[in-house]
């Protein structure tokens, strides 16, 4: 229970959903974690929900816009004054839309390309210089498999995922050097939050599409989370791995 | 320390090398191994000297030409008559060849396809009733980076691993119901004897193509397998993992 033992980690759109399983699944493995959401209050309540069950003050809450470099800054400083350094960034925050290419107005456009890909830029943007002190890290970029392959609608998620996952592979490459490794994880469907605006009649239909015929759990990605973010993944970086019960395979 | 506790793994190839490697992460983690190989002594040492680490018969070493489906049916009948059953097998066994398409002999032709490819599918083939008398299990095929890309020569080397590559999407499609996870692995230069047969002056400048500039110690490919072998990858199937320090990411 120790494979994170004396890290820190920053984990973007923690409050809830797959970022709160993630922060959880961290503190159990000895990391201390910062966790930054626009969701201010239910950060915290996460923050002091994992404190309460650890018995020590191991997570922090904090406001982050990922959209926002200020933010970014604020949550880095946040990492080093609390817990002593950075060791490890979980791009995790995103939205999802279901709007095709015509149906997509500018405004709506821009708030996708802004916190799905500009988020992750800035994330990994304003958090390099703090890994570099520490000799090193690992970026987790949660990207999709809607960053794979296309599917009619979500026209500008799957533009924002694509770019994940290749400036995924730019910053590793950037990196590797500096041994801070970057790598994306492209879940399928996961049973969040985020995925509440698919009808359900066509949720039931996903289903049938997926080898494995169920949704994934948050915790389910947490562990591919949690392994890029290890050690046990050293000589990983670049790479991109997929968890959505076989989806990707058909 | 029992990420793998109560499991029985099947591992090829397992004598020496990354097979070897695997052999000792899996004991430490909890699971009890076969490790089979076409070198017979050297497996049954590599067994003795875990088994002497670990306080108890965690390995036993058996046969295995992966070519021959007999030698599968065996290795299996030593899992179940051993260990009680099997959940995982690691097709692990390959070869590697630097020619390219016209410098290739029928001969190796046959031999690395043989080796390379259909002892993968041999051994799934014999592995699966086994797992599903055990309501599931875990198939990970080791691949390469050479099975996602080109290079000049190694062209029958390509023509397997990229076969495994959709091999085990093809199995992980068709065995998801029943619970049976298959996923593919695709490491870069990692520092086993199998690279061996690639001159010294040769072997340098392709590491340095890895961002990371080295070649990865056995273990970090092992610990890959330990995640897919375990239940923490419960939603991971038909999926590839490389694990190359970049090299694919530029």
């Amino acid at each position: 229970m120790d494979r994170l033992k004396g890290k820190v980690a920053l984990i973007s759109g923690g409050a809830r959903g797959q970022g709160a399983a993630e922060a959880r699944l961290f503190v159990g493995e000895g990391a201390r974690v910062v966790i930054g959401d626009v969701l201010d209050d239910q950060a915290a309540q996460t923050a002091s929900e994992i404190n309460s069950k650890t018995g020590a003050r191991v997570a922090v809450g904090i406001h982050l816009d990922v959209t926002r470099a200020a933010d970014w800054r604020n949550a880095v400083a946040t990492c080093q004054k609390e817990f002593g350094g950075l060791d490890i960034l979980v791009n995790n925050a995103g939205i999802f839309n279901m709007s095709g290419l015509e149906d997509t107005s500018e405004e709506l456009w821009d708030s996708i390309v802004n916190i799905n890909q500009k988020g992750v830029w800035l994330g990994m943007k304003e958090t390099v210089a703090a890994m570099r002190k520490r000799g090193g890290g690992s970026i987790v970029n949660i990207s999709s498999v809607a960053g794979l392959t296309g599917s009619t609608g979500s026209t500008a998620y799957h533009g924002t995922k694509g770019a994940v996952r290749l400036l995924t592979k730019a910053a590793a490459v950037q990196y590797a050097p500096e041994k801070i490794r970057v790598n994306s994880v492209h879940p399928g469907l996961i049973g969040t939050q985020m995925i509440d605006i698919i009808p359900p009649d066509q949720r039931q239909a996903f289903h049938s599409i997926v080898p494995m015929r169920r949704e994934g759990k948050p915790e389910e990605v947490a562990n591919v989370v949690l392994f890029l973010a290890s050690d046990d993944a050293s000589y990983v970086t670049g790479a991109e791995f997929v968890v959505d019960g076989g989806l990707n395979a058909v | 320390m029992d990420r793998l506790k109560g499991k029985v793994a099947l591992i090829s190839g397992g004598a020496r090398g990354q097979g070897a490697a695997e052999a000792r992460l899996f004991a430490g983690e909890g699971a009890k191994v076969v490790i089979g190989d076409v070198r017979d002594d050297l497996c049954k040492k590599t067994a003795d000297e875990i088994n002497a680490k670990v306080g108890s018969k965690a390995v036993a070493a058996i046969h295995l030409d992966v070519t021959r489906a007999a030698d599968w049916r065996g290795a299996v009948d030593a899992c179940q008559r051993e260990f009680g059953g099997l959940d995982i097998l690691v097709n692990n066994a390959g070869i590697a060849n630097m020619k390219g398409v016209e410098e290739t002999s029928e001969e190796e032709w046959d031999s690395i396809v043989n080796i390379n490819q259909k002892g993968v599918w041999l051994g799934m083939k014999a592995a699966v009733p086994a797992m599903r008398q055990r309501g599931g299990g875990s198939i990970i095929n080791i691949s390469s980076i050479f099975g996602l890309i080109g290079s000049s020569g190694s062209a029958a080397y390509h023509g397997t691993k990229g076969a495994v590559r959709l091999l085990t999407k093809a199995a992980a499609v068709q065995y998801a119901p029943d619970k049976i996870r298959v996923n593919s692995i695709h490491p870069g230069v990692i520092l086993t004897p199998m690279v061996d047969v690639i001159p010294r002056e040769d072997l340098q400048p392709i590491i340095n193509l890895a961002p990371m500039k080295r070649g990865a110690q056995p273990e970090e490919v092992g610990w890959c397998v330990v995640f897919l072998a375990s239940d923490e990858a419960s939603f991971v199937t038909g999926s590839e993992l490389v694990v190359d320090g970049g090299y694919t990411a530029v």
